[in-house]
């Protein structure tokens, strides 16, 4: 799970082009929108493209997004629980 | 009251230049990713989503940052007329090669939305607070004589003190921005400004 978290945060530097973000500067219980990492609408979807062109994930319901992608551990948890 | 270019800005694939005085060289021709970071650093910005910027964006930024970054300006008092050739290219190409397979068929929300040239206009007013009249003008190279009768047209016909206007282009290839602040001074006041006519590209050698 921890090394899942840590490849998770590396994988959405990349695909969010977060250039002045860090790994260790995510936190992985603190929100990522808002006040967070400061994500935004267009963000989300590409973090719903993400976790199914990486992890093979698919995010059925995008209103379940909102809990989905609150942090680090949620995203994470969601993988673990639905990764076939 | 005249119309006169209150100053200008020109970024190419060697210098960015704000009215004569070089702001970045390039002399390593760096990709223009990296050359427009090197920009975005020089002008001490912080703003974070010029990273998730296609580089047409990122370009007109930084022209536009040049030319009005260090300014008092309240938004709805410009206007920004633009010129561009090569519309979007760059992101459509990359949003094309997203979509070409149907077996690896993953479109990027991110560079879908830049899949459309006035966006740039968008992001310069989102940065800048800009509410005025803004357009994006397809021409193979900077049309002066056309954008002088546009620009001079739209302080006639409305309040504005300022219009930006200019051409922006990208590819990765080839590149340029070139812009000009446009704006209505006191004809006593023109000394330290230049003549806004159907040439005033050539402001720019």
């Amino acid at each position: 799970m921890e090394q899942l978290k840590e490849n998770l945060k590396v994988a959405i530097i990349e695909a969010l082009n977060l250039e002045d973000v860090s790994k260790e500067e995510i936190d992985n219980e603190a929100p990522l929108f808002g006040a967070g990492l400061g994500l935004d609408s267009i963000d989300a979807l590409e973090l719903i493209v993400l976790l199914e062109k990486e992890y093979g994930v698919k995010v059925e319901n995008p209103e379940d997004g909102k809990d989905i992608f609150q942090s680090i551990n949620t995203i994470a948890a969601f993988i673990e629980k639905n990764q076939k | 009251m005249e119309t006169r270019v209150l100053k200008y800005a020109e970024i190419n694939s060697s210098k960015a230049i704000r009215n004569g005085e070089v702001v970045v060289d390039n002399p390593s021709q760096l990709i223009a990713k990296e050359y427009f970071k090197e920009i975005y650093m020089a002008l001490d910005l912080k703003y974070p989503k010029f990273y998730k910027m296609d580089g047409l964006c990122q370009l007109a930024l930084l022209a536009t940052e040049m030319l009005i970054g260090d300014g008092d300006y309240k938004g709805d008092e410009i206007a920004i007329i633009l010129g561009n050739k090569n519309a979007s290219l760059s992101s459509d190409k990359q949003h094309y090669a997203a979509i070409a397979s149907k077996e690896n068929y993953f479109p990027s929300p991110a560079v879908f939305v830049y899949t459309l040239p006035n966006i740039m206009l968008g992001e310069i007013c989102i940065k800048h607070k800009i509410t005025g009249e803004n357009s994006c003008f397809m021409m193979e190279n900077i049309d002066a004589d056309f954008l002088h009768t546009y620009v001079s047209h739209l302080f006639e016909a409305d309040n504005y003190k300022y219009c930006i206007t200019g051409f922006v282009d990208f590819t990765e290839e080839n590149y340029i921005a070139k812009l000009f602040l446009a704006g209505s001074v006191d004809s006593s006041d023109s000394e330290a400004t230049y003549k806004f006519d159907k040439t005033f590209n050539k402001i720019i050698p």
